[in-house]
């Protein structure tokens, strides 16, 4: 489905998602952190832009990848997306969360 | 003479050594196979054994009755992979091959988690991903008087990712059976977003846990075992208290992988997902649970991929392209207690979704719905598993890609 991230066209899945990762841009990501009241800074971004790495690389993203990845500290990361990092972070990144096969 | 060298004698291994025996001309070809282990396990056996659905002698049997005649088997620790000499050392020999197999598999690794494999491993914490762990959580629950039983997912990916829910599942049907559900409060704990993480699974079975009574705590990613006061705490600070925990630690590839430098974070090599040849070496193959790619780790996995595989080393070996096939096809049944189950078809692409199967209109299996003919399918599987599915026999209308027929899409 299409859904409207502000201005931007970009297709989302039922929980906002994006379906297609090259409709990804820092624009889309910036509005999607907006919806998930997630303020960005360059920390942000570097973890944004290590979380699409991974992806891209066919790695599985967990909480102890994050540990290490010498990257950033898991209280960093809760820090900078409070609630749920991994679901909020991968969401804001235009990539898949983590899911099991059901 | 020409060598190719299986590592590991489970599921996928031992599937390839039977495959690749009746298609590869003995004068020309040696194959191989080496696991240290003499046992070979029923692995789905052990989601039954802690309920006493299964025994340990239903679960188990000499490994070496399935390797075929023509293969040489050898049970000895492998040291290192040096795949840019084509060589392995094993504890004692070194052996040269022109193909290699790599089947090593992937195993709990509760290390991982500070605490998990502590003072209470296998006391009041327990794994069932292993022989042992589900051995020793049955002779617990024989005279559990009740409590708070946690069943956790340490992390993804997982061998079965469904086997944590379908332990939670049993757990119900097996408390209520001994007439003391009432003294057992069941919570499932999920490092994921929810108990069923894609659109059609939670749509259509969300209402099993409500149903079942199990309490559902979500986005749970576990830092320590606190095994003092029994309860275990998540990074963001939230705490489960328990009676005794199941949990699913952390799963990773073989020691031998990171010995040999050739595997990720999780010692999982790095593998065509269509292929299924090492990203890094042409005349080294992956298979089953050791790979990294995006399927599930499942013997139905391991099994259409050896399809794929037996045809893309012969295409090897003759110089040709590889075909790109392997579509991540997946077939699981999920047992929902009270004698149920669900069967699930799905591939990288295709989520699970509702129909029947094999066939349309005729199934006689239903997808992604509860019944007794599926949990009959599941029971039946294991006769499927020892006497088809390792010898390397097709499965009769169920074909190496996953197929749309009966599907709702």
């Amino acid at each position: 489905m299409e859904t409207q991230v502000n201005t931007l066209k970009v297709d989302r899945n039922h929980e906002g998602y994006l379906t297609d990762f090259s409709q990804w841009n820092k624009e889309v990501g910036e509005q999607i952190a907006n919806e998930e009241k997630v303020e960005m800074t360059p920390r942000h971004w570097e973890v944004i832009n290590w979380i699409q790495e991974q992806v891209k690389a066919d790695k599985a993203l967990s909480i102890r990848g994050i540990k290490k990845s010498g990257v950033l500290d898991i209280k960093e990361f809760y820090a900078l997306f409070p609630g749920g990092p991994l679901k909020i972070s991968t969401k804001i990144a235009g990539v898949p969360k983590p899911k099991s096969c059901i | 003479m020409k060598n190719l060298l299986i590592l590991g004698a489970g599921t996928a291994g031992t599937m390839m050594a039977n495959q690749l025996r009746s298609k590869l001309k003995k004068e020309q070809w040696q194959i191989t196979i080496v696991d240290q282990y003499k046992t070979h396990y029923y692995q789905p056996g052990f989601l039954f054994l802690p309920f006493d659905i299964y025994t340990e002698e239903q679960v188990k049997k000499v490994g070496k009755k399935f390797i075929p005649k023509g293969v040489n088997y050898v049970q000895k620790k492998i040291d290192r992979i040096f795949p840019e000499e084509n060589k392995v050392k094993l504890e004692d020999e070194t052996i040269s091959y022109d193909i290699l197999i790599i089947a090593t598999g992937s195993k709990i690794a509760p290390e991982e988690v500070e605490g998990m494999k502590g003072e209470n491993w296998h006391k009041n914490v327990f794994d069932f991903y292993t022989y042992e762990g589900a051995l020793a959580l049955r002779n617990k629950l024989r005279d559990w008087q009740g409590g708070k039983m946690v069943v956790h997912l340490t992390e993804m990916p997982i061998k079965c990712p469904v086997a944590p829910l379908e332990f939670a599942f049993l757990a119900d049907s097996y408390f209520k059976e001994k007439g003391m559900r009432d003294k057992v409060e069941l919570t499932y704990v999920t490092p994921l977003s929810g108990a069923f993480t894609k659109e059609k699974s939670a749509e259509t079975l969300g209402y099993l846990l409500e149903e079942k009574k199990i309490n559902l705590e979500i986005d749970f990613a576990i830092e320590s075992v606190d095994n003092e006061n029994n309860k275990i705490i998540d990074y963001g600070g939230k705490e489960v208290e328990y009676d005794l925990l199941v949990t699913i630690p952390t799963n990773m590839g073989d020691d031998v992988i990171e010995r040999s430098g050739m595997g990720d974070d999780l010692n999982f090599v790095p593998t065509d997902h269509h292929t299924l040849q090492s990203k890094e070496h042409e005349n080294v193959f992956v298979i089953g649970d050791a790979t990294n790619v995006p399927a599930s780790k499942a013997g139905s996995v391991a099994h259409f991929q050896s399809e794929t595989l037996t045809d893309n080393i012969l295409l090897y070996i003759d110089g040709k392209p590889l075909k790109e096939e392997f579509d991540g096809h997946a077939n699981c049944f999920i047992e929902t207690g009270d004698n149920k189950a669900l069967l699930i078809d799905f591939n990288y692409k295709q989520e699970p979704v509702e129909g029947t199967f094999p066939f349309s209109v005729l199934g006689p299996l239903k997808l992604l719905k509860e019944s007794v003919f599926n949990h009959w399918g599941k029971l039946a599987f294991r006769w499927i598993y020892w006497n088809m599915l390792l010898k390397g026999i097709p499965i009769p209308f169920v074909g190496r890609n996953m197929s749309t027929k009966g599907k709702k899409l």
